[in-house]
């Protein structure tokens, strides 16, 4: 996924789908948006970001998952398997970027699943599509013909938490 | 200057505006933990070097409490879990990568060991103990089974308690999104903690002089390890990244200050330290209380590390 900073506005939409496509328990959420301000008053810089599970490459969460409930799918993504998750919470420890969190109904741990059931379809996530300045891309990134990949080609871009060597694939463009 | 706010509000109890997901059940199991793994090591080696007798405090008494322990632990951590009722799961496999999987197949061979350990020597403590009575018959079977193998039982606690020892402090510092856990010495440094509140317990439960003695040298020693391993810590968030030294200022003048300068390092371990000196010595101390302020020192700390290392992050 690829998120442009320089078009984010902050509204706050893709949260909102997102509780609405994933029925995220009220109170909850599984993305957000964060405002970075930088600088000192006049000179300010300020950053606006949609932020969710990166989907590392290299996950903490499923390497400190006891039961092997955290996994990655082909193509991936990090899931949690609810029928093996015992809500222990090793994998909400261990993510840098909080993204996780424990389903007051279930017990178990819910986070963003880049609307697995909508990409295996061939649809955005709900975030991506109702985005109204378009500021997040998805596809694959192992594919240099896809949009995100050439995006990353010629624009400058970071990830979050670099330094925790998770090999996060939430790409922003600033 | 750099100023992050969720302008879309997360709203995540026990994420915003800091992770509490472990609360005081975790602590209170890692200090069983080590209490337990300490007292079981110390009762299997001198089981080994044949001192029972002249130890009977260390190497029968308090070996009694470890299965109480680690019951009340795995309860703690049972309840601490959010789907408590699947925690079989833990057994359904084996994740080398994963601590707390360790930690599971662990205690899950040490529990019902520390039972039969005690087993093998509880008549003889309490004569009045007849399983008949408690329609258990098939007890005796299984006491004579744990004596003729209890040599084995020794050999085989000294790895698996030095593992359940170290692994409470292996738990916290395998999260690297958490600066404060994330250092190499937190398993050993948790694991002479654990030894050092297991040899206080043993003080309380000596039978001799002879052997009270014996285990304060020995809880001095453990106790002047253990402050070296904490100096070692601190000097090693300082000269780490500016993660840990930002890591480092809930201890060192943060919120948790009091905690870990005042109950910590002061009455848990040095007030302790001297007063254990004095006694050997010769002056007149009552043993109870140093034993006493090593047992609470051993919980605040736990609770120090899990409740303040779940504030600190990596910066981003």
């Amino acid at each position: 996924m690829v998120i442009d900073t320089l078009k984010c506005v902050g509204c706050s939409d893709c949260v909102v789908a997102c509780q609405t496509e994933n029925d995220v328990p009220h109170g909850y959420c599984r993305d957000w948006v964060t405002e970075s301000v930088t600088g000192t008053y006049p000179e300010v810089e300020i950053e606006l970001r949609s932020e969710r599970c990166n989907q590392c490459d290299n996950s903490p969460c499923v390497r400190t998952c006891p039961t092997a409930a955290s996994h990655i799918i082909e193509g991936g993504i990090v899931l949690v398997d609810r029928d093996l998750c015992i809500g222990c919470g090793a994998c909400v420890e261990s993510c840098p970027y909080d993204a996780r969190y424990r389903h007051p109904d279930w017990g178990t741990i819910d986070k963003c699943t880049f609307c697995v059931h909508r990409v295996q379809k061939g649809q955005n996530p709900a975030c991506v599509s109702v985005c109204p300045t378009n500021c997040m891309y998805f596809g694959d990134l192992d594919d240099s013909n896809s949009e995100v990949a050439k995006l990353l080609a010629v624009r400058k871009h970071k990830v979050l938490a670099e330094a925790a060597g998770t090999s996060p694939n939430v790409y922003y463009l600033i | 200057m750099n100023e992050e706010v969720f302008i879309s509000g997360r709203n995540i109890p026990h994420i915003d505006p800091h992770l509490s997901l472990w609360e005081f059940p975790i602590s209170l199991y890692l200090f069983l933990g080590g209490l337990s793994a300490g007292i079981l090591l110390f009762s299997a080696i001198l089981h080994l070097i044949n001192k029972e007798d002249e130890f009977k405090g260390a190497a029968k008494w308090a070996p009694i409490i470890v299965p109480f322990a680690l019951a009340l632990g795995l309860l703690a951590l049972v309840y601490d879990l959010g789907n408590p009722l699947y925690s079989w799961r833990l057994y359904t496999t084996i994740r080398i990568e994963s601590p707390m999987s360790w930690g599971a197949w662990v205690l899950l061979i040490v529990t019902p060991m520390s039972i039969l350990w005690v087993m093998t020597y509880l008549r003889e403590l309490f004569p009045v103990i007849k399983y008949e009575n408690y329609k258990m018959p098939f007890l005796y079977k299984v006491e004579e089974l744990a004596i003729k193998y209890k040599k084995y039982m020794a050999l085989a606690l000294l790895p698996l308690t030095v593992i359940l020892g170290i692994y409470t402090g292996i738990l916290l510092s395998a999260f690297n999104a958490r600066p404060l856990w994330n250092n190499a010495i937190l398993g050993p440094l948790f694991f002479v903690s654990g030894l050092s509140t297991a040899a206080a317990t043993v003080i309380l439960f000596a039978k001799s002089a002879h052997e009270r003695h014996w285990f304060s040298k020995i809880d001095i020693l453990l106790i002047v390890i253990e402050i070296g391993l904490i100096i070692h810590l601190i000097m090693g968030y300082y000269a780490g990244t500016e993660m840990q030294i930002e890591a480092v200022k809930i201890l060192v003048g943060g919120d948790f200050t009091t905690m870990f300068f005042g109950f910590l390092v002061v009455l848990g371990l040095l007030v302790p330290l001297i007063l254990e000196v004095f006694e050997l010595a010769g002056f007149k101390v009552p043993v109870v209380i140093p034993a006493i302020l090593i047992l609470i020192g051993g919980l605040v700390f736990r609770v120090l590390m899990v409740e303040a290392g779940q504030i600190t992050r990596i910066l981003y």
